[in-house]
C-alpha cells in the first residue's frame, strides 16, 4: 500500500504547480479549470490527511470540498464569464513573467517560513509550506488582476491556501465549524458572482480599476 | 436561551422572503426587533447558562456588543418603516443618480437581509468558539452586502463590490489567524476544541510564537472590518453609499461586532502574559486610525463620508483605550456604547437631510434649522455628542481614556490623542455649523415623526449617559474590561 503521506505530499505539490499556472495565465477559462483542479486536490488532501484513516469526518469534508470547489464554483464562474462575455484579462497591472517570478519568490518565502516555525512531528511541514504559498499566490492574483472575475479567482486561490494550511494544523476543528467555513465561502463566491453580473449590466464591462467614482 | 437571539431574527428573515404583504413584512421587522431587544434585555437581569457545550454563551464583552446591536436595530427598524414607505420599490421618476434613473431593491430582499444581518451579529456576540466567531463575522459581511446595494445604481454597486472583496479578503486573513491559533495549541500540546474559555484557561501552554502571529492576523483581518487604518479604505465608500438606516447599523453596530473578534483573542493573549505585546500593536493601529481619519475629516465635502471617517476615528479611540490598559479599557467599553448611539443618531438624521436636499455635498446644504428644525436640532446635538462635548456620554468615556493615558505616564499618547480630538472637533464644527446655520432657500417642511423620533430617542440616551452611567452598565463594562486586561 502506498504511504498516505506520500499521496498528500503529491497532491500538495500539484497544488503548487496549479497556483503557478494561475499566475501565468491570462485566459479566464483556463483559470476556472485550474480552480476546479485545486478543488479536487484540496478535497484529496482533506480526505487523506485524517490521522485516524477514513472517517465520517474525512468523507464529509473531502466530499463537500470537491462538490463545492471543483463543481459548483467552476459552474458559477463559467456562468458569470458567459454573462460578462470576457475571454481573458485585458492587461494586468503586472506582466505575466513578473507575476510568475513573484510566485516563485513567494514559494521560497513560504518554504523558508515553514522551516522556521515551531511544528510537531505530527504536522506535515510540506503541507504547511504549500498552504502558505497558495495563500500568497492568491493575494498576488488579487492585487494584480484588473477584472472582477480575475479577482474572484484570486480570492478562491487565497481561500484554498488557507484551507490547506488549516488541514495541516487544525485537525481538531469540529466538523460543524469546517462546514460552516465552506458554507460561508460558497455564499461569498455566490454573492460576488451576482455582483459581477450587476456590474456588467450597469457598466458594460467588469474592469474593477475603472470603478473609481468614489474617492476623496 | 442565548441561541434564541440568533434563531429569532434568522427565522423572521426567512419568513420575510415568503410574506407577500408589504405591511405584514414591515410589521414582522419591527416585531422581531422588539422581541430581540426584550430577549437581550432579560439577559441584563439574569444571564442565561451557556449551551451547546459552552460554544454559545453570554459574557460581559458579548453582552455589551449585542445590546448595542439590538437597541440600534430596534430604533433603526422603526425608522426603516417610514423610510421604506417614502422610498417604495422599483423605478421612480424622481430617482436620479448622475442623470440616470435607478430602481430600488425588492423590499422583501431588503428586510430579509436586515433580519439575517441581525442574526449574524447576534451569533458573533454569543459565539465562544473561535471558528464559530469567524463564520459569524463573515456572515455579517455577506448578509449586509445586499443592504448596501438597496439603491441600484453605479455608485452603490462600486461600494458594494469593494466592501465584498476587501471585507472577504480581510476576513480570510482572520481565518488564517484562527488556524495559527490552532497551531499554537497543537504545538503547545493543548488538545480539545478552540473555545475562548478553554484557551484562556490553558493560555500558558500555548506556543507564544504562533499566538503572536495569530494576533497579528486577527488584528489585520478583523481590523479590516473594524475599519482600522490602513485597512479602512472600503469603509467611507460603503458607509456613505448605503441607505442611511443601513449606515447607522454598519457604523453603530457592526464595527463593534467585528472588534469583538479581536478582543476575544486579546482575552487569550492577556491570560498568556502577552497582553503588553497585543496592546502595543493595538496602539499602533489606534494611532494610525485617528490620524488618517482626522486628515480626511478636515475639508471633507461629503457629510456622509465625514461621518464614515468619524467612525474610523472612533474605532481608533477604542483601540487606544484598550491599549492603555487599566481604566482605559473600561473607558473603551463605555465608548463603544457612546460612539454607537451618537453615530446612529447622526446617520439617521443624515438620511432626513439627504431626503430633503437630495445631495450629500456639505456646501449645498444651508439653513437646516429653518427648513427642517427638528432634524437640524438633532444634527447639531449629534455633532456635540460625537465630538465628546460635555454633557454628552462620549465626553465621559473619552475623558476616562485620556486619564488612563496621563496616569500611565504616556505623554506621547496623551498629546497625540488630545491633538487629534481637537483637529477633528474643529473640522467637524465647520461642517455642522455651516449646514445648520444660514438662510434656507426653501420654506419650513413638515417632518414625519417616524423620521425624527428614532434620532430623538438616541439623543436622549446620549445625553443621559453623559450625566449618569447606570450601575448595571458600569458593572458589565468593568467586568468586560477585566477579561481583557483592564480594570
Amino acid at each position: 500500500m502506498i504511504d498516505q503521506r506520500f499521496l498528500v505530499d503529491t497532491a500538495a505539490g500539484l497544488l503548487v504547480l496549479s497556483s503557478l499556472a494561475m499566475l501565468a495565465t491570462s485566459r479566464i477559462a483556463t483559470g476556472i479549470r485550474l480552480v476546479a483542479i485545486q478543488g479536487l486536490l484540496l478535497g484529496a488532501i482533506a480526505f487523506l490527511d485524517g490521522h485516524e484513516g477514513v472517517t465520517m469526518r474525512s468523507i464529509a469534508l473531502g466530499g463537500g470540498t470537491v462538490l463545492l470547489k471543483s463543481a459548483l464554483f467552476p459552474w458559477l464562474l463559467s456562468r458569470a464569464q458567459h454573462e460578462a462575455r470576457v475571454q481573458q484579462e485585458p492587461d494586468p497591472f503586472v506582466s505575466y513573467p513578473f507575476s510568475l517570478a513573484g510566485g516563485v519568490t513567494a514559494l521560497g518565502v513560504a518554504v523558508w517560513l515553514s522551516d522556521r516555525v515551531t511544528l510537531t512531528p505530527d504536522i506535515d511541514a510540506l503541507v504547511v509550506a504549500v498552504g502558505l504559498f497558495t495563500t500568497f499566490a492568491g493575494l498576488l492574483l488579487l492585487v494584480t488582476r484588473r477584472i472582477a472575475l480575475g479577482q474572484v479567482l484570486g480570492y478562491i486561490v487565497l481561500e484554498n491556501g488557507i484551507a490547506t494550511f488549516g488541514l495541516a494544523v487544525a485537525e481538531q476543528q469540529p466538523l460543524l465549524v469546517e462546514l460552516g467555513v465552506l458554507l460561508d465561502v460558497f455564499v461569498a463566491v455566490f454573492v460576488m458572482g451576482i455582483a459581477i453580473v450587476h456590474i456588467n449590466h450597469e457598466f458594460d464591462h467588469i474592469e474593477v480599476d475603472q470603478l473609481s467614482a468614489l474617492r476623496d | 436561551m442565548p441561541i434564541a437571539a440568533v434563531l429569532l431574527p434568522a427565522g423572521a428573515g426567512a419568513l420575510a422572503f415568503l410574506l407577500r404583504s408589504t405591511p405584514a413584512r414591515r410589521a414582522l421587522l419591527v416585531l422581531t426587533a422588539v422581541l430581540h431587544t426584550a430577549i437581550v434585555g432579560s439577559w441584563w437581569l439574569a444571564r442565561p447558562a451557556p449551551v451547546l457545550g459552552e460554544w454559545i454563551g453570554v459574557d460581559a464583552l458579548g453582552l455589551i456588543v449585542i445590546t448595542i446591536a439590538s437597541v440600534l436595530f430596534l430604533v433603526a427598524s422603526i425608522y426603516a418603516v417610514g423610510y421604506l414607505a417614502r422610498e417604495g420599490e422599483g423605478v421612480r421618476p424622481d430617482f436620479f443618480e448622475r442623470g440616470r434613473l435607478f430602481a430600488n431593491e425588492p423590499e422583501a430582499v431588503f428586510i430579509g437581509a436586515l433580519l439575517f444581518f441581525l442574526a449574524a451579529m447576534s451569533l458573533t456576540a454569543v459565539a465562544h468558539h473561535f471558528g464559530l466567531v469567524w463564520v459569524a463575522i463573515e456572515a455579517t459581511t455577506l448578509t449586509s452586502a445586499p443592504l448596501l446595494y438597496f439603491h441600484r445604481h453605479e455608485r452603490s454597486l462600486e461600494a458594494t463590490w469593494k466592501y465584498l472583496v476587501i471585507g472577504s479578503v480581510g476576513i480570510a486573513v482572520a481565518l488564517l489567524g484562527t488556524f495559527f491559533l490552532a497551531a499554537a495549541a497543537l504545538t503547545g500540546g493543548v488538545t480539545g476544541t478552540a473555545l475562548v474559555e478553554s484557551y484562556t484557561r490553558l493560555a500558558g501552554l500555548l506556543n507564544a510564537g504562533w499566538l503572536k502571529a495569530a494576533f497579528i492576523a486577527f488584528l489585520v483581518g478583523y481590523g479590516t472590518k473594524v475599519g482600522l487604518a490602513p485597512m479602512h479604505t472600503w469603509l467611507p465608500d460603503a458607509h456613505s453609499e448605503a441607505p442611511s438606516v443601513v449606515s447607522a447599523l454598519l457604523s453603530g453596530a457592526l464595527l463593534n461586532t467585528a472588534f469583538l473578534g479581536i478582543l476575544r483573542l486579546l482575552q487569550v493573549m492577556t491570560a498568556a502574559g502577552l497582553g503588553d505585546y497585543a496592546r502595543e500593536l493595538l496602539l499602533l493601529f489606534g494611532f494610525t486610525s485617528m490620524a488618517v481619519a482626522a486628515a480626511f475629516i478636515v475639508a471633507q465635502r461629503d457629510y456622509k463620508r465625514m461621518l464614515a471617517y468619524s467612525s474610523v476615528e472612533h474605532m481608533g479611540i477604542i483601540a487606544t483605550g484598550v491599549a492603555m490598559g487599566g481604566a482605559g479599557v473600561f473607558g473603551a467599553m463605555l465608548h463603544e456604547v457612546n460612539h454607537s448611539v451618537a453615530k446612529a443618531l447622526l446617520f439617521l438624521v443624515a438620511g432626513n437631510i439627504l431626503g430633503a436636499y437630495q445631495t450629500k455635498e456639505v456646501g449645498d446644504v444651508r439653513g437646516l434649522k429653518r427648513r427642517l428644525p427638528i432634524s437640524g436640532a438633532l444634527w447639531f446635538a449629534g455633532f456635540l455628542a460625537i465630538t465628546g462635548t460635555p454633557p454628552f456620554g462620549a465626553f465621559l468615556s473619552e475623558f476616562t481614556i485620556l486619564r488612563a493615558a496621563i496616569e500611565g505616564g504616556r505623554w506621547l499618547v496623551t498629546a497625540w490623542y488630545l491633538g487629534l480630538l481637537g483637529v477633528v472637533f474643529v473640522g467637524m464644527a465647520a461642517v455642522f455649523i455651516g449646514m445648520t446655520q444660514g438662510p434656507s432657500a426653501h420654506p419650513r417642511e413638515r417632518e414625519a415623526w417616524l423620521a425624527v423620533l428614532p434620532s430623538a430617542v438616541l439623543a436622549v440616551i446620549a445625553l443621559t449617559l453623559g450625566v449618569y452611567v447606570p450601575g448595571a452598565l458600569a458593572a458589565v463594562a468593568h467586568e468586560a474590561a477585566r477579561s481583557i486586561g483592564g480594570a
